[in-house]
């Protein structure tokens, strides 16, 4: 649910001129944090007393003529996986309780600069390997529109966070869908940027080479502001574009005429029928705003899942070797070293960790790499090669972004593959380095919410912000 | 792949067997109970299996991706910087002795 005090860039008008303060509006938020959070379990942790102390200072800076940034007094919450000195960053695994970072993640100091005020650390499937949040070692995320049904994953707690009005927007983190698919289940925007655009430093890292950070709000705009001050380059992420954050605020009314929208004629099959309808409707508006609708071909689109599933658990593999009980979090005693880091990582990591690790290291491993790890880099060339060819015909493409609405708990946590289906139509992207959105349009089965998904080239983010805008106004 | 005879976990339609799973699993560091390693062998084969979809395609000539950016080391002025406090960082440590982090004894025992 929205503030009472409006969308985040209408807080941050009130709060600069002095209609309202940072302190009122936080309070708003945590008082609804004490009605719901119990049921809802978006946080990890709340950072109540920095939280009031943040907004306190913002309210004297605004007393004393002082400038402050165009997040002033934005209540924000942040995935757990981002690193905040001194303050416990979990990835909700037990393998990292109790750490506290030495550092902030970059996008935590440009939003702290920009005068937002941290409500809390978002729960999320463990080191954000899921698609339900049902993985946590914390326990699952509620969502907030139907608290008997998943949020999605594995941001799912920011997304809550945000719907249930927790904070005015929120922080996730997408490696195949992980902001996007959460974002359409509990009808919010949620944006994946361009691979590099935002800073990766101080995200603890899933798979290198396909995370991105991205924002959960209510509104269009208010997504284009937090690109605004989250993007740009970062000198300590060696995968950081070159250049500013893309001003995407000024492009919003500049409405969809004469664009070309891609409609993928061998979309993979799976999809409810509502969300389809929904789709169509999505279509039908933009046409209907001046748009033309395009067909295009993705063939290789359906191998994606195969891909992502090679490529995300051999970085994992790699990536969670650093997790042995020496530098930070749990250690489980045992008489020499290796036995130490068995011992630390059986008890740390969850099952789906694990899993997760065993399908890397086995696809990395002598003997095999070639069959599977290698066969996946090259599919993934197929995937970004099918996307430009497409994109010389149109500028986004459309698809749903989740095969279905928010599903019941217990729905797929049997069935690790069945998981992995949620992300089919989100996969593509991250593999393809490229940009893509969720924006919520209308309304699917059980009436729960629908995300439509904007596709977009690297560094598309004003085309696919423009549509998106649109989407929302014949929402 | 072989399938050890005897073992009721093994199917010879299965892409893992248990062996080959322990192997892993010793690479990966992770202990596995008999009930995980089964459930793992099973969950594992079934994601393989499915992942041989890719085989229909043609591959031959296409270049790997291994990440989306055409990416060239990136390279600073070898000038002192900054870096994280140290009492700080071995703060977070689950053991730490003079200034260092401390572990188990890395030599005199067999793997």
């Amino acid at each position: 649910m929205a503030s009472d005090f409006g969308t985040a860039i209408d807080i941050a008008r009130s709060v600069r001129d002095g209609s309202t303060t940072a302190t009122r509006v936080l309070e708003e938020h945590l008082a609804r944090v004490d009605a719901r959070e119990a049921d809802i379990h978006a946080f990890n942790l709340v950072m109540r007393d920095e939280a009031m102390a943040a907004a306190a200072r913002i309210d004297a800076d605004i007393a004393a003529g002082k400038p402050v940034g165009s997040l002033a007094g934005v209540p924000i919450a942040l995935k757990d996986n981002m690193c905040t000195r001194g303050v416990d960053t979990t990835c909700s695994s037990r393998i990292l309780e109790g750490w506290k970072p030495p550092y902030d993640a970059t996008v935590v100091t440009k939003l702290r600069d920009a005068g937002a005020v941290f409500v809390g650390k978002t729960n999320l499937d463990e080191f954000a390997m899921g698609s339900s949040t049902e993985n946590s070692a914390f326990g699952p995320t509620r969502n907030p529109l139907d608290i008997s049904r998943v949020p999605g994953g594995s941001s799912g707690g920011s997304a809550a966070a945000v719907a249930a009005g927790f904070a005015a927007a929120s922080l996730g983190s997408d490696t195949g869908g992980s902001i996007r698919q959460p974002a359409a289940l509990c009808g919010l925007v949620g944006v994946k940027p361009t691979y590099g655009l935002v800073s990766r430093q101080g995200l603890i890292a899933f798979a290198s080479s396909l995370d991105q950070i991205g924002p959960f709000t209510h509104t269009v705009a208010d997504a284009a502001l937090l690109m605004e001050v989250i993007g740009g380059h970062d000198p300590l992420d060696s995968t950081s574009l070159p250049g500013d954050a893309p001003q995407l605020s000024a492009v919003l009314d500049r409405g969809v005429e004469g664009l070309r929208i891609g409609r993928v004629v061998d979309l993979p099959e799976g999809s409810e029928p509502e969300v389809l309808a929904r789709l169509d409707a999505a279509f039908a508006a933009l046409e209907a705003a001046g748009a033309t609708i395009v067909e295009v071909r993705l063939p290789s689109l359906e191998y994606g899942l195969t891909a992502y599933y090679l490529v995300a658990p051999a970085e994992a593999s790699s990536n969670l070797a650093r997790y042995d009980g020496v530098r930070y979090g749990m250690r489980v005693d045992a008489p020499d070293l290796n036995a130490m880091y068995a011992a630390t990582r059986s008890a740390g990591f969850g099952a789906e960790v694990k899993r997760r690790i065993m399908l890397g290291t086995y696809a990395l491993s002598a003997g095999y790499y070639d069959a599977y790890y290698g066969k996946a880099l090259k599919v993934r060339r197929l995937i970004a090669d099918d996307f430009a060819a497409a994109y010389a015909s149109c500028d986004v493409v459309l698809t749903p972004t989740s095969p279905t609405v928010a599903f019941p708990f217990g729905d797929k946590t049997s069935d690790p593959l069945a998981m992995y289906l949620c992300d089919v139509f989100t996969i593509p992207t991250n593999l393809a380095g490229h940009a893509a959105m969720s924006v919520p349009f209308g309304a699917g089965a059980h009436g729960l919410p629908v995300g439509v998904q904007v596709l977009a080239p690297a560094l598309g983010e004003e085309t696919m912000f423009r549509v998106a805008a649109a989407l929302e106004r014949a929402s | 792949m072989s399938t050890p005879a005897g073992n009721d976990n093994s199917r010879a339609d299965r892409v893992l067997d248990d062996a080959v799973v322990a192997k892993v699993a010793r690479l990966a560091r992770l202990n596995l109970t008999p009930e995980e390693l089964a459930l793992m062998t099973e969950q594992l084969s079934g994601m393989l299996e499915h992942f041989r979809d890719v085989d229909r395609l043609d591959l031959s000539g296409v270049a790997p991706m291994a990440q989306p950016l055409p990416l060239k080391n990136v390279m600073r002025d070898d000038v002192v910087q900054p870096g994280l406090d140290r009492d700080e960082v071995l703060a977070a440590a689950p053991a730490a002795e003079d200034d260092r982090f401390r572990v188990p004894p890395t030599i005199g025992f067999v793997e």
